[in-house]
């Protein structure tokens, strides 16, 4: 009996993990009860090194000072803030008029401002209650297919989760042991041929379909002009000129600037003509641009900004990820205040709600870790290398599976749950194999944002539910009856998109360059930041030396092998090496202030 | 029962009160972290401490608040399975998860950490970064913590083991608030679909 427990530890510690998942308790405890259970059996039958008890604490100081986990609140907080400060509804209501009387124009607009919101937040929720209750409606009035209607909403709003700045990146690049930095310029080209692709989806449709995606009359707007045009050719004159800048500007700096950052800069100019233009044109009351141009350009400038302010100083190296969000957050701040749409009631909800999701977060990694340094402890990862590795068809073969795999079980589980069990498992197999961490993290993260619009659990339909009519009702404006939009059409809305969603992990494997054409040259970085960083290195890396020197250290204890067992395999390695560097750096603080101090 | 009730009723209000306080923590860490970058860039003025404050304050938000998010029903379950079975199964299994899964887990780590705060404490950890900040406060941060979750706990089992006995209404269901996603949806279509609906109809006379 022993000896089959013994052989077998690692598939019945997996197997235990389903059971006591599946049992229905809290994630968190279930994970950590699993740890602790076959850490604790594991210690008894002399598997496991009984210092794998000391280093558990340890691990979870680590997850205190992870910096890259602490954008998760800042995210969040942020868009939590914007959710509230009327930008989503000013940008669909003027961008839905200026392509609503083009046939399919509605979903452009609800595509494109989804793609807007997703590169200033990484939260689903905020864009697809909006828009569920701005632009549904509409659609609906002037005879969208409800199925399309719904399922545009949905898929724009989960763009959100693999534009950059998201969540699911940030997760990602934690537990791939990459840089936040890296996985958001990856993630960049693949977000934007996504968006096309949905845009192509509703091209096709209103040629195909014509019926399912009318153009609205010309009567449906009302930003005009007194003699009743709609005033585009000043907008389209106003575009030209703004492209005209940046381009111009684009031409005028040196080879050498980083395409990313001339990317930024260039396009900070053409917005600042554009906007320059219209406060002229405004203040000096001069009505040489339309209505339509002075509106599209001031609604573009807060989210443009926030992006600037995010992405823009993430990319130009100024700041962190982290940082960035912080920057964000107090922007989106500043701009709700500023347009009185936030009060203090309103500022509490959204630090409470960031608290509640930055526990549950941070707990579940917590109780993972707890797994996970047990499942090391038995030799689990080399369990399932050796299940992965021996696949047929080498990397390709590993690919589709793990990807049918991420794709199956985001039907079951939410993305945070995924990236912490999931991924600190076939990580390591990936590293080995050879494949590009950068590219692995932003191939799953398109995957998993299927798992936002899967029926029935995907958020982004439960949202979009919560939200559309629920019974048949009379629309204001027109004054006819409008049947209720049912459950099963935002499901069956969704299954388009979603096989969008497959063709593009697909892309992503067929054309890896994709990703990584965004990877270009080094960004600069601040100098301040870099000696902070340099310092915090080199501790780190006397620690991992002292670790590595002193067998007997408790360090080394982390990786809790078997005693008198062969070294652990390469995989289980780096995965904890990854994880436990801030332990060591702590354990070694510990032990080098000892002396120092009386 | 009545004082069992009557101490989860205090328990509550407790883990309430620090949810409530612990909030503003949230605020902080971004506005220290923004105004990090800002004078960073701008001034060339940095310091490692408003780095570790950060963090600081964060491992303060997700600890402390480990038992208010319990209250809130927060910390997320998988119940492909057990959303089919009745109401007071789950109940049950609510029941056998705190016992067997998250006291123990609680105890574990109070009892392996412990240790570790009192050395600080005792040596006066510093960080090791220059300008770092003392350690063992943000170390005791992680058993105070599990001892807010433990205690939490101990109030979700009276509250349950009550509802069981037909005592009090379902405690799994989330106290007379909304979610946030309702508040959203509500304040969106107060302030802002009415608007624009009342500006298209005025357009259209």
């Amino acid at each position: 009996m022993t000896a089959f427990l013994l052989a077998n530890m690692a598939p019945i510690m997996f197997g235990s993990l389903i059971v006591f998942l599946l049992f229905g308790y809290s994630v968190t405890f279930s994970l950590a009860a699993c740890g602790l259970f076959f850490g604790l059996v594991g210690i008894e039958l002399g598997v496991i090194n009984p210092a794998f008890l000391q280093a558990l604490p340890l691990r979870m100081f680590g997850i205190m000072q992870n910096d890259t986990l602490l954008a998760i609140p800042f995210f969040t907080f942020m868009g939590l803030i914007l959710e509230r400060s009327g930008m989503a509804e000013d940008l669909l209501d003027t961008i839905g008029q200026l392509f609503g009387p083009i046939r399919g124009g509605l979903g452009y607009a609800v595509i494109l401002v989804g793609a807007m919101l997703a590169a200033t937040t990484g939260v689903v929720a905020a864009s697809v209650i909006s828009m569920g209750l701005i632009s549904l409606p509409i659609m609906l009035r002037y005879g969208y297919d409800r199925r399309v209607a719904s399922g545009v909403i949905a898929a724009s709003g989960t763009l959100a989760q693999i534009i950059p700045p998201s969540l699911v990146l940030i997760v990602l690049a934690d537990q791939l042991g990459r840089s936040v930095g890296d996985l958001y310029k990856g993630a960049f080209i693949p977000g934007f041929v996504l968006t096309g692709l949905y845009i192509v989806y509703v091209v096709v449709l209103s040629f195909l379909q014509p019926q399912t995606v009318p153009a609205l009359p010309a009567a449906a707007r009302t930003i005009r002009e007194d003699n009743g045009t709609a005033g585009l050719r000043s907008l389209c004159v106003l575009f030209v000129l703004s492209v005209l800048a940046a381009v111009g500007f684009a031409k005028s700096r040196p080879d050498s600037v980083p395409l990313d950052e001339l990317i930024v800069t260039s396009m900070c100019v053409g917005v600042g003509v554009a906007f320059a233009a219209s406060l002229v044109n405004k203040l000096g009351k001069l009505g040489l641009l339309s209505r339509m141009a002075e509106r599209v350009t001031f609604v573009l400038i807060p989210p443009l900004a926030l992006i600037f302010l995010v992405l823009g100083t993430i990319f130009l190296g100024i700041a962190t990820p982290t940082e960035g969000g912080a920057m964000g957050a107090t922007g989106a701040l500043v701009m709700a205040l500023a347009r009185r749409r936030i009060d203090l009631k309103l500022i509490r909800q959204a630090m409470d709600s960031t608290m509640k999701l930055s526990s549950f977060v941070l707990f579940i990694l917590i109780g993972a870790t707890v797994f996970s340094l047990a499942f090391q402890g038995i030799d689990g990862p080399k369990w399932v290398e050796h299940l992965l590795t021996g696949l047929p068809g080498g990397q390709l073969g590993f690919l589709i599976v793990v990807n049918i795999l991420v794709f199956v079980l985001a039907f079951f589980l939410d993305f945070f749950e995924l990236a912490f069990i999931l991924i600190p498992l076939i990580g390591p197999v990936a590293e080995k194999l050879g494949i590009d961490m950068i590219w692995f993290g932003v191939l799953l993260a398109v995957n998993m944002q299927t798992s936002f619009m899967h029926p029935p659990f995907g958020f982004a339909l439960f949202y979009l539910r919560s939200v559309a009519p629920h019974e048949d009702y009379t629309d204001k404006v027109t004054k006819l009856p409008i049947k209720k939009v049912t459950i099963e059409q935002i499901y069956w809305g969704a299954v388009p998109f979603v096989l969008i969603q497959i063709l593009m992990v697909g892309l992503i494997i067929a054309f890896p360059v994709l990703v990584t054409g965004g990877l270009t040259k080094e960004a600069t970085i601040d100098g301040n930041k870099v000696l902070l960083q340099l310092q915090a290195d080199d501790q780190r890396q006397k620690a991992a030396a002292e670790a590595a020197t002193a067998p007997g250290a408790d360090a080394s204890a982390a990786s809790a092998t078997r005693p008198g067992a062969s070294a652990p395999s390469e995989g289980s390695e780096q995965e904890s090496e990854s994880n436990d560097e801030s332990m060591k750096a702590l354990m070694d603080s510990v032990k080098k202030d000892e002396p120092k101090k009386p | 029962m009545n004082f069992f009730l009557s101490l989860s009723k205090r328990i509550d209000q407790f883990s309430g009160w620090v949810g409530r306080w612990v909030a503003w923590l949230v605020l902080a860490s971004v506005l220290i972290s923004a105004g990090n970058a800002i004078s960073r860039k701008a001034f060339d003025l940095s310091s490692n401490a408003f780095l570790e404050i950060q963090w600081y304050l964060f491992a303060g938000v997700f600890l402390l608040a480990s038992g208010y998010t319990l209250m809130r029903q927060e910390h997320v379950k998988i119940d492909v399975i057990s959303g089919r079975f009745s109401k007071r199964t789950q109940i049950w299994i609510d029941i056998v998860g705190t016992c067997v899964f998250l006291f123990p887990f609680v105890f574990m780590i109070i009892k392996l950490s412990m240790p570790l705060v009192i050395d600080a404490y005792v040596k006066h950890e510093m960080s090791s970064n220059a300008g770092g900040l003392i350690r063992w406060p943000v170390f005791a941060l992680l058993p105070l913590g599990m001892l807010v979750l433990g205690i939490q706990g101990i109030s979700e089992l009276i509250k349950r083991i009550a509802f069981l006995q037909g005592l009090i209404p379902d405690p799994t269901k989330k106290q007379g608030s909304r979610t946030p996603e309702e508040e959203l949806a509500e304040f969106l279509l107060q302030k802002e679909v009415a608007a624009r609906e009342a500006a298209l109809i005025g357009a259209r006379k």
